[in-house]
């Protein structure tokens, strides 16, 4: 075999691995992304009920309601929207109220929206920059309600 | 003052690092020797003043200076010392001092124990390394510098996040950044080739090493980042395909790809350009992930804080070194010559296929973290990009390099004979069906791939146990030959067998944790029992206790099997005054075997009762103790004599060697 047909098979299987890996990706990129949507998108029905998105916001100050059995419900707001959301499990330690979160789940007929999974960040005084952006978009956004190292660079030298 | 003592010391490295990152070079070109070992002491120097730097933040947390910021907002007096120790890098600046300390740790080592490299390829290699840590100096002290003080000094700190006050926090970050800034190493050795034109064998069997210790602390990083996720995050998940772990994966993916291409340029000198593209990807791959965390772009409990200033400086240092690295490489790679042949069945072989599928891998993981960001930018559309994705495109792609594990090490270089091995695999492949059936006969078909999966992982096992069987003349029956030839088998070969045989324990407790595994989350209130695989647990009421800086309320459970108590189990929720109140619910393990009982609290509920998650996850331990195995492998072969005293002199360097 020359190093010519060594070559041809070599570059022969690469392209043929690579092929494969761009086929699953594109397939796979078609059924398994999930859209980040804002209450107002989802009040503007800009998700299909049953399909698969994420929900972000605040959660609306006095709207979690625990009821049995691990049944929660509360609203997701942007300021203009609040859209109602139901979850059966346990929330993480950092989902309160007045605070920004992440649902992921499906809009059911109805406008409410089942979620599966609830997000909340991982420090209190850190929001997911999805929320952030959001809430910019919403004009509900200020500088200082990111307590985050802001107020301290301020007093800094 | 002692902050200030720091402050200076990071300045000086600065200095000194700019001056190493011209010198070598010139030196280099002209031949001139003083030149070049000028680098030798900058780099021992520059590592006595990032240590300075890093000692000096250190100082300021132990004393809880709170004039400093980054103290003030990271530490608290009450915090336990450890904690005081590890959050000076639990925070953005203190975790970029960090990676420049490891970037001089390993300058300082190379210009120690490169004593038998020619002095040009040091020279260069060490001005390379200079570069990236000026450009990281640069970046400290411009937009994160950790050394700031307040005008007026507050009585306490704002506390270290919660989530990092963990034992996790001393081992995952420093073992990551010695994995990500260890590939550094194996950048500049192949820029400093490039810069040369010239790359042989010998080549190779310097960056080997190197890469094997970064690659061993990146699988024991990513490993005990994956454990801590899975007790302290409380939803018993041990990887989530969050784009930071991604971030960590794909160096990892790449740099498993140049250790078994380097092995091939040092035994054949064959894959000369390959492997020096790699060694350029694998580092850029760790400044994306450096820049995907540290820039803000991404949500994640490894974000700080987002100053687009930051971010942007890293984008650049991102596309100076990627972008430069990769010019060179186009410019100068097709001066290499190229190597030895081989036929398409034959270990080099093998090890192209383990290349292309890894190097395939870690492109769609690539896509599947990036695709959002791009996306967003372009359309403004955001969209989360999570687990089922990779689990369609990472699964497929493994599986033939799993199946192929066990090949590679029986074939023999240049031409190798498939059937044969085919044939001396078959014992393994006989435990790999054993299993198979066992599992499908004991399980049942309620899941169809996972019995496969643990075949495979058997298979994999089993075919690294045949590896060293073959080698050591097993069937000769002899102890005599045994002993003799497993006496002088390279520690290498060890290293390889016992790496590919972890391998396939991960797989095992990857696919058993994920299938098997049960989940239950129940309200309960004291007295009450809940069955789960066998166990029953039993809830006997709440406990509450003061921890240093924390109030604790604990549940207390006792565990059940069969009648007889086997263990006690107390989740707790922690109650963080310093924070407002944040909350960390700590998860309670009970280990049997491999096996573990998980339990993780919710919250309180109006009639009383508590909200509980209990999982069961059979023989979850493989996962880590795989990785354990893996870089116990690596440091086998590190230990191996070959690599330890270094390559042959190639006899006619013309090059000078200065004299010692």
């Amino acid at each position: 075999m020359t190093r010519k047909q060594r070559r041809l098979i070599l570059i022969g299987s690469s392209l043929g691995v690579l092929a494969f890996a761009v086929a699953l990706v594109l397939s796979s990129l078609r059924d398994s992304i999930v859209f980040f949507n804002s209450p107002s998108d989802i009040a503007d029905h800009k998700a299909a009920p049953g399909k698969r998105v994420r929900l972000g916001g605040m959660v609306k100050m006095g709207s979690l309601e625990r009821g049995d059995n691990l049944q929660i419900r509360f609203e997701v707001t942007d300021g203009n929207k609040d859209i109602p959301v139901n979850y059966h499990g346990i929330v993480p330690d950092l989902f309160r109220e007045g605070q920004g979160v992440i649902a992921e789940g499906h809009v059911e007929p109805g406008g409410t929206f089942t979620a599966d999974t609830v997000l909340a960040k991982h420090d209190e005084n850190y929001m997911p920059r999805e929320v952030v952006d959001t809430l910019k978009k919403q004009g509900h956004w200020q500088e200082t309600s990111a307590p985050n190292a802001s107020t301290v660079k301020a007093a800094a030298k | 003052m002692i902050a200030e003592l720091g402050h200076y010391a990071l300045v000086l490295a600065l200095a000194l690092a700019l001056i190493q990152s011209w010198s070598p070079v010139v030196g280099a070109r002209k031949g001139d020797v003083a030149l070049m070992k000028l680098a030798d002491s900058t780099a021992l120097a520059q590592f006595a003043f990032v240590a300075l730097a890093f000692a000096a933040l250190t100082y300021c947390y132990v004393v809880s200076d709170f004039s400093v910021v980054n103290v003030y907002e990271n530490s608290h007096s009450q915090m336990p010392l450890v904690y005081k120790f590890t959050s000076v890098w639990g925070n953005h600046e203190g975790s970029m001092l960090l990676w420049v300390l490891i970037l001089a740790i390993f300058g300082a080592l190379v210009a120690l124990f490169g004593a038998n490299l020619p002095a040009p390829l040091k020279a260069n290699v060490l001005a390379v390394q200079s570069w990236i840590a000026s450009a990281f100096y640069l970046f400290i002290l411009l937009t994160s510098n950790p050394f700031r003080r307040l005008a007026e000094v507050p009585a306490e700190g704002r506390d270290l996040n919660p989530i990092l006050q963990d034992f996790g926090l001393a081992v995952h970050p420093p073992m990551l950044y010695l994995g990500y800034v260890g590939f550094s190493i194996a950048f500049s050795f192949a820029v400093a080739a490039l810069i040369e034109g010239r790359i042989d064998a010998a080549w190779a069997r310097w960056v080997r090493p190197w890469t094997l210790l970064a690659w061993m602390c990146l699988t024991l990083g990513i490993a005990m980042g994956s454990y801590w996720a899975y007790y302290e995050l409380g939803w018993g998940g041990f990887w989530f395909w969050d784009p930071v772990e991604n971030a960590s994966l794909m160096p990892w993916l790449a740099g498993t790809a140049l250790l078994h291409s380097a092995v091939v340029m040092e035994k054949r000198n064959s894959l000369k350009v390959w492997t020096i593209l790699l060694a350029i990807l694998t580092f850029s791959l760790s400044l994306i992930g450096t820049f995907l965390v540290r820039s803000g772009v991404l949500t994640s409990v490894h974000t700080f804080s987002n100053d687009p200033a930051r971010g942007l400086f890293i984008l650049v240092i991102l596309m100076v070194f990627i972008g430069g690295s990769l010019a060179l490489f186009a410019w100068r790679a097709p001066l290499l010559k190229q190597g030895g042949l081989f036929a398409p069945i034959s270990r080099e072989s093998a090890l192209v296929f383990n290349n292309l599928f890894l190097a395939t891998a870690c492109a769609t993981v690539f896509v599947g973290t990036l695709y959002p960001l791009v996306l967003e930018m372009l359309t403004g559309e955001k969209i989360s990009v999570g687990a089922p994705f990779f689990n369609l495109t990472f699964g497929p792609l493994f599986v033939p390099l799993l199946i192929a594990v066990p090949f590679g090490p029986l074939l023999a270089w240049k031409r190798g004979d498939l059937y044969g091995v085919a044939q001396r695999l078959l014992a393994a492949c006989a435990v790999a069906m054993v299993g198979l059936a066992a599992i499908f006969a004991f399980e049942g078909t309620q899941s169809v791939l996972a019995p496969f999966g643990i075949g495979l992982a058997l298979f994999v096992m089993a075919g690294a146990v045949t590896d060293i069987a073959e080698r050591i003349d097993l069937r000769s029956m002899s102890i005599e030959t045994i002993g003799r030839r497993a006496a002088g088998l390279p520690r290498s070969a060890w290293g390889t067998a016992v790496a590919h045989f972890a391998l396939g324990v991960t797989l095992m407790g990857l696919v058993s944790a994920s299938t098997w595994g049960s989940e239950r989350i129940v309200a309960l209130k004291p007295a009450q029992t809940v069955p789960i695989s066998g166990y029953d647990l039993s809830f006997d009421g709440m406990v509450s206790r003061d921890g240093p800086n924390y109030r604790e309320t604990a549940a207390h459970f006792t565990v059940r099997k069969a009648g007889s108590v086997i263990g006690v189990m107390e989740p707790s929720k922690r109650v963080f005054p310093s924070r407002d109140g944040m909350s960390t619910s700590e998860a309670a393990l009970l280990t049997r075997g491999v096996s573990q009982l998980y339990l993780s609290l919710g919250d309180n509920n109006a009639d009383g009762s508590i909200a509980v998650r209990i999982y069961h996850k059979p023989l979850v331990l493989l996962i880590w103790l795989g990785a354990l195995v893996m870089a116990l492998g690596g440091a086998l072969s590190l230990s191996d004599r070959r690599l330890r005293i270094g390559a042959p002199k190639p006899a006619a360097r013309i090059v000078a060697q200065p004299a010692e």
